[in-house]
């Protein structure tokens, strides 16, 4: 089944039917490789989040669990699989050694740009303010009008907590404080989907509380998210669908309580323990 | 929590009220400086010999203007060289990269003085062979001495700065330009917003010292007929068979003009705070 999919490459012309197939679907990832120079770090992963999912990825150091969400905005490109965004694939073709590469870097720019991520360290530009940081995007990218960009990211840096430190620069802001601004650089740009590399774990302990309420509260405006994690009890709070990730493979998927309360597999229930 | 000042950028000498510079020049070994200063510049004015001073003015002048000229070109043209030289060392295919690294070493393992009496005598003798080159409009220029002390200048300026900004391009963390590209940067986009405008910030420093110490090299153009400042001085001591008087003015302008390069050049370092 895995052998079967590598030589499907993704550029299948998209049919109607297909379309509203999956027209609820926000990502969608169909049988998913990725090797690092001979290393398989993702083995056939195939995941699906709806729109309104919030999906906590969890798994060890080094079960791909990162490199899974950074294949869904091509920031590692995948040996084989398919990803969709809202329906539309990525379109890729076979490079020289067979593993894929992207056939059209326009479209993937144009996905990207619906697609925020915040990473682990914060990665804001140091050289621009935080309300400039938060407007790049729109400004740049989307070409939104910059006031109305300037309105809008001056309110979300409101609602993130930062509405006093719009003309501050990041490298004078605390870890929580960069990373509400993060997120509020992400919101900026009407993510289809948000994605979440570990968002806490770079933070002091008594800073993490305020991101994950910020995360919290826009889980519960039903935005689309794909979060990597190693906080068990905020996954289990605000995520409506969990996975774990072993070794490349998804062990076990299912809503918080199954995988939290009745974890099937072996290693699952190794893992929550460790962690709990 | 207490919450700190994070918002005002940290106090900078330039920001020092009136008050407080007169309270700090009345601290007691900075006035007894001060005096020794004052008395030294009293005793140079009574005890020596500047009466060819005015009359040589006008000449000064052009001189000085001479040095500026050279130092603003050949900085500015000689750092747009050092950007694509300092970028194919970091980014590009071998060839290019293999010939910047050889521009880069053999410019500066070599005298820059040897390089201008090269350019001059050699190149120069070269042109003057042909009547095409004689015969065209360039050769206005070309029979002159200072399109080889700027050209000179500007290649010195280059390597150096060549090399300064391949440190400063790779220097950018990774991460800053990983969330230009995934929030849909094209790749010019994300050079021109992010790596360029951080990896100037990052060499600034570096910057600044490379800048006196091209203003400091302008008086080698002296040596192929071009009359600069430190010509002039020549003239001046060739004239009057004064040496002191002369030389000593020269490093009263030089010490200003480096003094004035200083002061400019943290203005633009400390725009933007990174507290790095």
């Amino acid at each position: 089944m895995q052998h079967q999919s590598a030589t499907r490459v993704v550029t299948q012309p998209q049919n109607d039917a297909a379309k509203s197939a999956t027209a609820e679907s926000a990502v969608e990832i169909h049988d998913l490789h990725k090797s690092f120079g001979g290393v398989d770090v993702l083995k056939g992963i195939s995941l699906t989040a709806r729109q309104g999912d919030v999906v906590a990825i969890i798994g060890g150091s080094g079960s791909g669990k990162s490199t899974l969400l950074r294949c869904v905005n091509l920031l590692e490109t995948p040996t084989s699989g398919q990803i969709a965004i809202q329906g539309e694939p990525y379109r890729m073709r076979a490079g020289k050694n067979g593993a894929l590469v992207p056939a059209d870097r326009r479209q993937i720019q144009r996905i990207r740009a619906h697609l925020g991520m915040v990473f682990q360290s914060f990665n804001l530009w140091p050289h621009r303010t935080v309300l400039e940081n938060v407007m790049e995007v729109p400004v740049h990218v989307l070409k939104t009008p910059r006031e109305e960009a300037r309105a809008r990211a001056s309110t979300l840096l409101d609602r993130v907590g930062l509405g006093d430190k719009l003309d501050a620069y990041p490298s004078f802001l605390s870890g929580g404080q960069q990373q509400r601004a993060a997120i509020a650089r992400v919101l900026a740009v009407d993510p289809l989907a948000m994605l979440f590399d570990e968002p806490t774990s770079a933070l002091d302990p008594e800073l993490v509380g305020e991101v994950l309420s910020v995360i919290r509260d826009l889980a519960a405006e039903h935005r689309t998210m794909l979060l990597v994690t190693h906080e068990m009890a905020f996954a289990r709070d605000v995520a409506t669908h969990v996975v774990f990730l072993r070794d490349g493979i998804i062990e076990e998927q299912g809503s918080p309580t199954q995988i939290f309360e009745s974890p099937r597999s072996e290693h699952l229930k190794q893992f929550i323990k460790s962690v709990a | 929590m207490a919450e700190l000042d994070i918002v005002s950028p940290p106090s900078s000498p330039a920001a020092l009220s009136p008050k407080r510079i007169l309270v700090i020049l009345g601290e007691p070994h900075r006035v007894v400086l001060a005096l020794l200063g004052l008395s030294g510049l009293v005793m140079a004015i009574h005890l020596m010999d500047w009466a060819w001073l005015p009359q040589y003015l006008p000449k000064l002048g052009d001189g000085l203007l001479m040095t500026l000229m050279m130092l603003v070109a050949s900085v500015i043209v000689g750092f747009l060289l050092a950007l694509p030289l300092g970028l194919v060392q970091v980014g590009g295919i071998w060839p290019l990269r293999w010939l910047a690294t050889a521009f880069c070493t053999a410019v500066r393992g070599t005298p820059l003085l040897l390089q201008m009496w090269l350019l001059y005598y050699g190149l120069g003798a070269v042109f003057a062979q042909f009547p095409e080159i004689r015969g065209s409009w360039a050769w206005d220029y070309l029979r002159q001495a200072w399109p080889y002390g700027f050209l000179a200048l500007t290649i010195s300026f280059a390597a150096y700065e060549g090399e300064v900004m391949r440190g400063a391009f790779a220097g950018v963390p990774r991460g800053e330009l990983e969330a230009a590209e995934a929030f849909g940067m094209s790749r010019w986009q994300i050079f021109r917003r992010v790596w360029f405008p951080r990896a100037v910030h990052r060499a600034l420093p570096t910057l600044a010292g490379e800048i006196i110490l091209q203003l400091k090299s302008t008086p080698l153009v002296a040596t192929i007929a071009v009359t600069d400042l430190y010509a002039v001085i020549t003239q001046v001591r060739q004239a009057t068979y004064l040496t002191y008087e002369p030389l000593l003015f020269l490093v009263a302008v030089y010490l200003c003009l480096s003094g004035l390069l200083i002061l400019a050049l943290r203005w633009l370092e400390n725009r933007v705070p990174t507290g790095q």
